[in-house]
């Protein structure tokens, strides 16, 4: 098991510094990367003394040492912006998104392994084609209309909610409700399907054959095994919602990295975005290093691997 | 005296797209207590549904049971409420299954499951721990204290059905239900399983349901045999009764087609060699696993084999699984390279020839695989799979003869010309695999390697097929590969017969010594498991 | 179970193989009432996006007094103003329509090109493995366990927001998937027995891939492109939703529901009837790979066949 973690996070390490090669070429492809860092309106002067501050004028492999060590310093540079170190603001944005993430994952969990596993209870019944309707529908919908619909329906005409921003926990609701749609639905499908498998599986067989109550059966016997395709599907999504994290926090104000993002994007103030996305980064890889973790957890075979 | 368990004129349907399948008619069976039947039965004969009634694993919907009794003990099942059979399956009748790596529930320790057998019928959890050692030890797993928290993956077949009865007999049930137990084993594994099966069901005096295709296992264990076609008992009777003297049709055919009863076939004059292997071994180098401080061991799957191969002559390799029987074929075939050593055809190597000289000798060596199902491909239709080989070797035959020369191989094989527009899943298995053997004709090789090309057929399709490649050989001076797993099958259909182990040749010889005077302890062995030689002799 | 069916309907099969397949599977079709209605959306969708530009630009153009702010269901600037008009009064129908093009055409190449790329590089990465399969798995899952949107983030940054370059991006985040997909796929097929046969026969490594395992694979392709077409199209509206896609004056379904997201408490139609466009095509093409995952099965098929007897 030591040896598979160890393999993944490997790969998780390789990955990163692919990505990190690639947010340093890119930047510089354009030409001078002073160009991307200095607002439109620099003159030349400008230009020039912030190449020869950042030694943008030095050979491409000595600013790659300098860009790595620099990093691995936690130096990305300063915001254009604000006039902050990067990172220091990156990471000031990033508790917002992950308390977001972490209301989400486990409702997207919780609310697919029990719709999926009832769907497949009885595959063809009313629930469960009540259940498919629902997730397709939830996987089609672009979630930046959902979230302009719900602060219509829900903040403007109901005054249920609030429109945007933190503060008090009814400023969670919409935010939450549109990031669960897409895995919940995808995970749904997933999880119907793997419960049916599992459900018609020998060992399923065996185990009516043991005497074993339909209860045990399928939450002892059957939704263990039926996990294994929805852990997998479930750390795809992770990626996802960061994805949604950009929309959500834009809609609704969340001061968190998604919204840093499209700021820093809009603002062109790019060592905020190269901090944001190497940190992002970060993080989604420490995901899948715990999605591997709990594979391994729920399945015997791959900890013998 | 009143059965133990009495099944009376059960049906069970099926509705389906294509209507109402009829998976059991009227079938009527009973078993005492300490008695053994057998349900004999070719795949589709509904042999496992009546068994599966009895232990409510039909689901009804979809199925319907329109008449019938399942009586246990004088209490009829089917009128029972679900809680009710709950507690009988397990405890007074149990089942055991054909795969039993699919039967075991992969995410949970093997001593876990036995255990729960015990525990959802009311046994404390400490009394089931302990019992769990004395059960894996009844059964033959060494170091019981220790392997019982290991998973089903990391046990052989052999063993994962020996734990599989263990759990089944965990609470002294009264009738066992076995269902294919040993069809999934090697063939010496399976002798050695149903030995248990049959100690233990002397110990523990309970009745037995033995569903099977097998005729040796019948003959082995079972006391009565009901033998069953397309849903309907045809013939019952004690065992030797129904071995013996067959009284229907059906039963005549099946017992006609026991491989192996009819004389040796013997070699013609032999007329130099087609086939030479000298020295070959393949290994596997050990799986570098990444950062793994030290590398697996190379696995020898073919280790220093020898051997030379008259033309005209059938030779089949029989192994277990691990025998490395199938990557000789392999490497035959020219698949897979050997490591070490050389296989010359007709006197040329065929290591190290050129792309061209290799792909002319394609053309000689042809093949049947195992799974006809697999072997073909669905996409294509009869005519295109069996045309392909023209096509890769576009000199053989011009394009406007395919169409004529596809219909003549498939009379030959035994099949009709108009099928030559279907799709290979339009057929059974056995027409499948006159469709692979039509499409190794096509060639006109001179030596055909068999990868266990009967295994997966019906015991009276495996006799067709075997009958039909004996026509072949006759009718084109054909040499056969014949790969296969069991020295019965072969008896009177090769000329000599290799015995491997472990990658090794343990014995090799012309058909009759093999059969009549076997030196090496395996082949003995070997024999007596597939009912060649009586089990009391050797 | 092939064998557990009479042998009169096998027989009968056999004429409805060749000559009837086409009716058999409009027939299979008809029968999925869902299966229907998504193609009748999408052809509809398609018609408009290949049409619409062309036969419809002006009236996208044209400002209607009558139609300003004009709220849908209300004829009363004619029947363009069905699904409302906009503050300048345009009709909001015809907007939708020319704006399919660019939506469509942006996610149907983004999805050909992966498709294409992805394809073929799964294709060496499955037959040949190696290293250079190593190296691209590790590509392909660098990308792939990286969110899309941050990607396109970053490399819109860098480089013009337009259109060929949303489309490079959109590809390039979804080629692996399609690598991964394929690769997996011809893994398992090469081991095939059907695969094997054709290579004990001599036959060249461009056969055995063109003739037996791309055929095979193809179905598979073509149900992940209709579900990658949908999860592009999302992506691309989000993108241009949030400024970093689609520029103005160009026009896509996204950008038309960030422009009238402006307009949310006066005139909630201008933000609802695009989105609810983008909704509806994306459930279309998942329905859509349903239906085409249970007739591009060979024995699935055949069942159809079978049932439509």
């Amino acid at each position: 098991m030591g040896s598979f973690i160890f393999k993944r996070s490997f790969q998780s390490i390789l990955s990163l510094i692919f990505l990190v090669i690639v947010v340093f070429f890119l930047a510089r492809m354009t030409g001078s990367p002073a160009m991307l860092y200095l607002p439109p309106e620099a003159t030349q002067e400008q230009l020039d003394a912030y190449n020869a501050l950042h030694g943008f004028d030095d050979p491409l492999m000595v600013q790659f040492g300098s860009f790595i060590a620099g990093v691995f310093q936690g130096n990305f540079g300063q915001s254009l912006q604000y006039s902050r170190p990067a990172l220091d603001m990156v990471l000031e944005a990033f508790p917002t998104t992950l308390a977001l993430a972490a209301v989400t994952m486990p409702l997207v969990l919780l609310i697919s392994i029990v719709t999926g596993a009832l769907a497949a209870y009885r595959p063809g019944g009313a629930f469960d084609r009540l259940a498919s309707l629902i997730s397709l529908i939830g996987a089609s919908m672009p979630n930046f209309w959902v979230a302009i619909v719900g602060v219509l329906v829900f903040a403007v005409t109901l005054n249920m909610l609030p429109t945007s921003g933190t503060g008090t926990w009814q400023h969670w609701v919409l935010p939450v409700a549109v990031l669960v749609l897409r895995p919940a639905g995808v995970l749904v499908q997933v999880m119907r399907t793997s419960m049916m498998t599992a459900l018609s599986s020998v060992y399923v067989k065996a185990a009516k054959a043991k005497g074993v109550k339909a209860r045990t059966i399928i939450f002892v016997h059957a939704l263990r095994n039926s996990l294994l395709p929805v852990i997998t599907v479930a750390s795809d999504q992770a990626a996802g919602i960061v994805n949604g994290a950009v929309i959500v926090e834009s809609v609704f104000g969340f001061p968190g990295i998604g919204k840093l993002m499209i700021d820093s994007v809009l603002m062109r103030d790019f060592a905020v975005i190269q901090a944001a996305i190497l940190v992002t980064a970060l993080a989604v890889f420490l995901i899948n290093i715990i999605v591997d973790i709990s594979y391994a957890f729920v399945d015997p075979r791959i900890r013998h691997s | 005296m009143q059965p133990l368990l009495s099944v009376r004129n059960l049906s069970i349907q099926f509705p389906s797209r294509a209507g109402l399948v009829r998976a059991v008619e009227d079938v009527s069976w009973d078993v005492n207590a300490g008695e053994t039947l057998a349900i004999l039965g070719e795949s589709g004969s509904g042999k496992s549904v009546s068994a599966s009634a009895v232990m409510n694993l039909i689901e009804t919907p979809p199925a319907v049971i329109p008449q019938g009794q399942i009586l246990f003990e004088g209490q009829d099942l089917l009128q029972a409420d679900a809680e009710m059979r709950r507690r009988i399956n397990g405890k007074s009748i149990s089942m055991i299954f054909q795969d039993p790596l699919a039967a075991l529930n992969p995410v949970y320790p093997i001593g876990w499951q036995i255990a729960e057998t015990m525990r959802v019928h009311g046994v404390a959890h400490d009394v089931a721990q302990a019992r769990v050692i004395e059960l894996l030890a009844r059964v033959g797993i060494a170091e019981p204290e220790r392997r019982m928290k290991d998973y089903p993956h990391q046990f052989s077949g052999g063993q994962r059905q020996r734990i599989m009865i263990a759990s089944a007999i965990a609470l002294k049930p009264k009738l066992l239900i076995a269902d294919e137990p040993t069809s999934a084993l090697d063939v010496t594994v399976q002798a050695r399983v149903l030995d248990l099966l049959k100690e233990i069901q002397v110990e523990n005096g309970m009745g037995m349901v033995l569903i099977t295709h097998d005729l040796s296992v019948v003959e082995r264990v079972a006391d009565r045999v009901v033998v069953m076609q397309a849903g309907r008992v045809v013939e019952s009777g004690t065992s030797a009764q129904v071995m013996q003297h067959p009284q229907h049709d059906y039963s005549r055919r099946l017992l006609a087609a026991i491989p192996g009863r009819a004389g040796f076939s013997d070699m013609g004059a032999a007329k130099g060699d087609i086939l030479a292997v000298r020295g070959v071994s393949k290994i596997y180098a050990g799986l570098a696993r990444q950062f793994a401080r030290s590398k697996t061991k190379p696995v020898r799957a073919v280790d220093d084999v020898s051997f030379t191969m008259a033309k005209g002559e059938t030779l089949a390799v029989v192994g277990e699984s691990g025998s490395g029987k199938s990557t000789l074929a392999r490497m035959i075939l020219g698949l897979d390279d050997p490591t070490l050593g050389t296989i010359h055809f007709e006197g040329k190597p065929m290591q190290g020839q050129s792309a061209a000289d290799a792909y002319k000798m394609r053309r000689r060596v042809q093949f049947v695989f195992q799974d006809p199902t697999a072997s073909l491909n669905p996409r294509m239709t009869v005519q295109q799979i069996i045309a392909e080989p023209w096509a890769i070797h576009p000199d053989v035959l011009p394009r406007n003869q395919w169409r004529s020369r596809v219909a003549e191989l498939l009379e030959q094989v035994g099949l009709k010309p108009d099928h030559a527009n279907r799709h290979p899943h339009q057929f059974s298995g056995g027409q499948r695999q006159r469709i692979a053997i039509a499409r190794a004709l096509a060639l006109k090789p001179e030596l055909i390697v068999c990868d266990e090309a009967v295994s997966a057929l019906d015991v009276s399709v495996q006799a067709q097929v075997i009958d039909l490649l004996k026509d072949l050989r006759r009718d084109y001076g054909l040499s056969y590969v014949f790969v296969a797993h069991d020295l019965a099958l072969v008896r009177d259909f090769a000329t000599s017969v290799l015995v491997m182990y472990g990658g090794k040749i343990v014995e090799k010889g012309p058909v009759r010594q093999i059969y009549g005077n076997p030196q090496h302890d395996y082949t003995k062995a070997l024999l007596r498991a597939s009912g060649v030689i009586p089990q009391q002799a050797a | 179970m092939p064998s557990s069916i009479p042998a009169s309907v096998t027989a009968e099969l056999q004429d409805a193989h060749g000559r009837r397949k086409g009716p058999v599977i409009l027939r299979s079709l008809l029968r999925d009432r869902y299966a229907t209605a998504s193609i009748i959306f999408l052809l509809i969708v398609l018609a408009f996006a290949i049409l619409g530009p062309s036969l419809l630009a002006e009236q996208a153009r044209a400002l209607n007094l009558k139609g300003r702010n004009a709220p849908p269901f209300s004829l009363d600037a004619g029947w363009m103003f069905i699904l409302g008009g906009d503050a300048l009064g345009r009709s909001l129908l015809a907007r939708i329509i020319v704006a399919s093009q660019n939506t469509i055409l942006i996610s149907a190449t983004a999805v050909l090109l992966s498709v294409l790329v992805g394809g073929l590089l799964g294709l060496v990465a499955g037959y040949r493995g190696g290293w250079l399969g190593d190296v691209l798995l590790r590509l392909a899952d660098a990308i792939m366990t990286f969110p899309s949107m941050l990607l396109a983030m970053i490399v819109l940054f860098v480089f013009e927001p337009g259109v060929s370059n949303v489309i490079f991006v959109l590809a390039v985040s979804r080629i692996p998937i399609f690598m991964r997909t394929v690769r997996a796929e011809v893994l398992e097929l090469k081991q095939r027995m059907f695969v094997v046969a054709a290579r004990a026969t001599g036959a060249s490594t461009s056969r055995v891939l063109f003739f037996h395992i791309a055929p095979m694979v193809l179905p598979t392709i073509i149900n992940l492109a209709a579900l990658e077409m949908a999860f592009v199209m999302l992506v691309e509206s989000g993108l241009s939703f949030l400024g970093i896609g689609i520029q103005p004056p160009e026009v896509t379904w996204g950008l038309m529901v960030a422009d009238g997201r402006n307009y949310l408490g006066s005139a909630w139609w201008l933000a609802f009837w695009p989105g609810l466009a983008i909704m509806l095509t994306a459930m279309s093409l998942n329905l859509l790979t349903n239906w085409l995952r249970v007739v591009t099965d060979p024995v699935e098929r055949w069942r159809l066949e079978t049932e439509a007897r």
